[in-house]
């Protein structure tokens, strides 16, 4: 008997226990959220536009990705970016697949969850900041976001803020629109973007 | 700049290996306890880990040292009676059975430790002598030893009681 073959009858003698690791998992991200070293959780939930990953520091809900973004790549820039302590710990994002849920069923217009916004910086973070005052089922122009956001002329760079938004969905860049109708850039793909629009004028 | 993989992405490479390794230098009763230790531990260290470590032996390390903690602290738990020696071999296991491989796993469990570890860190983690060597002390050649005392004792427990099991050409 070689040493790969005694590899093999040994792992055999301790086999696969996908349940026991599961739970081991679980009990791990419960120690590291009480011990504070669970720097970002998240998890992925299903909605009417694909499944959308979910991730929050202890600050609050810190990025939404819609699976074209590719939820792997978006797990590496958190960890590049945030800290690489990063775990599947649905807990901490209990709230917000709850009303993301509600939103999606149309029992909720508005999210009421801790946000936490260091992916985003100056003028994207002024802008993404005024786009709760465009309220749900309504629309706005990009040259109107960048008005609200204090600097008219900045139309161009009020659109990239809405493209490159770390929490689509709660915070509602699909409602900005060009003026002449077209819907525009999205994040999750112009489908996305009609579907969420779709429902809010349904509500 | 891609820096370090998620934790998660850890956790999901090498949770089996170490749970297996846990298992087998503990038994299955501590063996939980052990990974959870181990993994919390290594998930509050995992910044400052070098890039280019390799993360095996880091996370086989680290276990080594919890299995001992909890060794320690079952030994605490435990009504002082007559203590075996390290090298005692513990009383066969009733061999009632859920078969083979946890016949195999039994007679792992009644390795002496130096034994235990160094078959687990080096066929179950895949670890080289130098690796087992640098996490149990002394040299990759005493661990190369224990590793093939440790085997030849499974091969007359186990492989050998087995028949068909044992090979003419040996290890």
């Amino acid at each position: 008997m070689n040493g790969n073959e005694l590899t093999s009858e040994l792992t055999r003698a301790f086999p696969d226990a996908p349940a026991d690791l599961g739970r081991l998992r679980a009990r791990l991200a419960a120690a590291a959220q009480r011990d504070g070293i669970l720097d970002v959780a998240y998890r992925t939930v299903d909605s009417p536009v694909g499944p959308l990953l979910l991730a929050a520091t202890e600050a609050g809900l810190v990025r939404v990705a819609y699976a074209s973004e590719d939820h792997d790549a978006v797990l590496q820039a958190l960890a590049d970016r945030i800290s690489p302590r990063v775990l599947n710990a649905p807990a901490r994002l209990d709230a917000a697949a709850r009303e993301l849920g509600e939103y999606f069923t149309g029992r909720r217009r508005g999210f009421d969850l801790p946000l936490d916004w260091r992916l985003s910086a100056g003028f994207r973070r002024a802008v993404l900041g005024h786009l709760a005052e465009i309220g749900y089922g309504h629309t706005a122009s990009y040259a109107a976001v960048a008005r609200l956001a204090g600097n008219p002329k900045a139309v161009r760079a009020a659109a990239t803020a809405c493209a490159t938004n770390p929490l689509p969905v709660i915070v509602p860049c699909h409602r900005v629109i060009y003026a002449d109708g077209r819907i525009g850039r999205y994040l999750g793909g112009p489908d996305a973007k009609r579907t969420l629009l779709t429902l809010e004028a349904a509500g | 700049m891609t820096g370090k993989q998620p934790f998660e992405a850890v956790v999901t490479k090498h949770g089996l290996t170490v749970l297996r390794v846990c298992r087998a230098v503990l038994g299955p009763a501590d063996a939980d306890d052990a990974w959870s230790e181990t993994f919390l531990a290594a998930m509050r260290a995992y910044p400052d880990l070098p890039a280019d470590a390799n993360v095996e032996a880091w996370l086989v390390t680290i276990a080594h040292r919890k299995a001992i903690d909890v060794t320690r602290a079952a030994a605490r738990r435990a009504i002082p009676v007559a203590q075996p020696r390290d090298d005692a071999v513990a009383p066969a296991a009733d061999s009632a059975g859920d078969g083979l491989d946890s016949d195999l796993a039994g007679a792992v469990a009644r390795l002496p430790a130096k034994q235990k570890q160094a078959v687990a860190y080096h066929y179950l983690a895949g670890l080289p002598y130098t690796d087992v060597a640098a996490i149990v002390g002394g040299s990759a050649d005493a661990a190369r030893r224990a590793a093939a005392d440790g085997i030849a004792t499974l091969r007359r427990s186990h492989f050998g009681a087995t028949g068909t099991r044992t090979r003419e050409e040996g290890l």
